[in-house]
């Protein structure tokens, strides 16, 4: 199948420090792969990279087999390029429901729209009850299905979730899991990154860890819950 | 009563050329953290806009309305040339930045035109006053009360129905992410830009209509008191700036209105020390922004 992401010796600095120290990456269309590793690992660097936060120091990114490395983050996400970016980060002095027109804004026209923004409010019943409430006023969980829903109304292809159940409680996670699980099964082509090991890598079709900015293991999402290596990496960072 | 009534008009309409001066201020700063040292230089262009097209024998409506339009153009224009360049600098060369600007537009108009006023007659009926019995109302103030509304009201529906003016809003608080979902930061940027320029050529045609004259350093004043009044509100909030410019104008009119003639003199060190205990008071200002961005 083709490779809708494919990452080669990524590496991304941050003035003397090297978060990302030459990274391979693939993710074919359909899949979901997990991109695992303890904290400072270089997994968000690695995110950043891909959706244009950062410009990488070297090595290379294509998605669809067109290089992007260095592509600003509007013409990526216009591209269909979606980050749900790590810690919510939804506008929390805006409303609900604006909080959705922008993250349709660049992708569809105002019908279309309102009609992506009705879909949302079906598949999250409490963005529809909350729809004119300040996102800053939601629950953890509610912010984390808000932000989701927010890069959703772009219709990406690749979506790039970044520590989505991070500081959620255990029956949100479970839900987060879930419709992770469920937006693969619709076609959506998922880059996850988690700190959640073994939920991750039960729906992963694909894993790779890093550890200092490098990859220490990769192999199906079966194959690494059997390694007794992945938890070895952990506990050694 | 009734002067007590006339002060009250005639602060509402110093504080509203304020509160625009503010508003101005604060949606650029709120967005790319530049206090904009310039954009006293926006209502000196606007004046002098005016004066060259009345010059020129342009209607007085169009040569307002040429006015406002200058300053918007010219605040695009000096992001373009000037801020864009810096943009994510630190707050200081920003800063830095703007005096530049702010000196080349000043030696240019002192060297091109004139360092001296020149006259801006507008027509009679505008420095006229109205009778309401009670109450002797000047034209001037009352247009400056309706247009400041107008702006106003037009300005927060630019920021609740319009794509990029939510996006505006949206970048005050997180410009990344209204990057990552495909927004253009040059399109949010050049808008904020524009909406100060447009208020700063409304603030300088209502200023320059009180004053009847333009010169190359008239801007400075007004927009001195602009600064203090964002801080005064809390520093890139937008409804802060608006309350600080008013609240800047009710303290300086009710100043001159009622204080004796002997400590006339200090009426300005009174009024800033009011500010100041006002900022003792509340140290983030009276309204202040809901978060400052993490970006």
């Amino acid at each position: 199948m083709l490779n809708m992401l494919a990452v080669e010796k990524l590496a991304v600095r941050y003035g003397p420090v090297e978060a990302v120290r030459g990274i391979d990456l693939a993710v074919k269309q359909g899949e979901i792969v997990a991109l695992l590793g303890a904290n400072g690992a270089g997994k968000s660097s690695t995110l950043a990279a891909i959706a244009g936060l950062v410009r990488p120091a070297s090595g290379t990114i294509s998605y669809g087999g067109k290089s992007i490395s260095g592509l600003p983050p509007e013409t990526l996400s216009r591209s269909g390029i979606g980050l749900v970016p790590e810690g919510r980060r939804v506008f929390a002095s805006l409303s609900v429901a604006e909080n959705l027109w922008l993250g349709g804004a660049s992708h569809a026209s105002t019908t279309d729209r309102k009609h992506r923004q009705a879909e949302m409010e079906e598949r999250f019943p409490i963005l529809r009850e909350r729809t004119h409430q300040k996102a800053g006023l939601l629950s953890g969980g509610e912010q984390q299905m808000l932000a989701i829903a927010r890069a959703l109304m772009a219709k990406p292809k690749l979506l790039l979730l970044d520590e989505p159940s991070l500081g959620l409680a255990p029956q949100m996670v479970e839900r987060v899991f879930d419709l992770i699980a469920s937006l693969r099964s619709e076609g959506l082509t998922i880059l996850l990154v988690e700190q959640n090991v073994p939920m991750s890598l039960a729906i992963a079709n694909h894993g790779v860890v890093l550890a200092n900015g490098r990859v220490a293991v990769t192999g199906t999402g079966a194959e690494l819950s059997r390694n007794s290596k992945v938890s070895e990496t952990y506990l050694a960072a | 009563m009734d002067v007590f009534l006339q002060q009250c008009v005639n602060a509402v309409s110093l504080g509203g050329i304020y509160a625009l001066l503010a508003l101005g201020l604060a949606v650029v700063f709120s967005i790319v953290r530049l206090i904009n040292f310039a954009h006293g230089e926006i209502m000196t262009i606007a004046g002098y806009a005016v004066w060259i097209s009345l010059a020129s024998s342009v209607p007085v409506a169009a040569a307002i309305l040429l006015g406002v339009i200058v300053a918007l153009l010219a605040s695009v224009a000096m992001e373009r040339v000037a801020f864009r360049a810096m943009r994510g600098a630190s707050v200081t060369s920003l800063l830095i930045t703007s005096f530049a600007v702010s000196e080349i537009v000043k030696v240019f108009f002192q060297n091109g035109i004139s360092a001296r006023p020149v006259p801006i007659v507008l027509p009679a009926w505008m420095s006229g006053s109205i009778n309401f019995g009670f109450l002797t109302i000047s034209v001037m103030s009352l247009i400056s009360i309706v247009v400041v509304v107008v702006s106003l009201l037009a300005l927060s529906l630019i920021l609740t129905r319009t794509t990029l003016g939510v996006a505006m809003r949206a970048a005050a608080e997180d410009f990344a992410v209204v990057r990552l979902v495909g927004i253009k930061a040059n399109h949010v940027v050049a808008l904020a830009f524009a909406i100060s320029g447009f208020l700063a050529g409304v603030a300088a045609i209502l200023w320059v209509a009180q004053r009847g004259s333009v010169d190359p350093l008239m801007g400075a004043a007004p927009v001195l008191k602009a600064f203090i009044a964002t801080v005064l509100g809390g520093l890139g909030s937008l409804s802060g700036a608006v309350v600080g410019g008013f609240a800047v104008g009710v303290v300086e009119v009710f100043l001159q209105g009622y204080l004796p003639e002997s400590v006339a003199p200090y009426r300005e060190a009174i009024s800033l020390s009011i500010i100041i205990a006002m900022l003792v008071l509340r140290p983030d200002g009276l309204l202040p922004a809901p978060n400052v961005n993490r970006s």
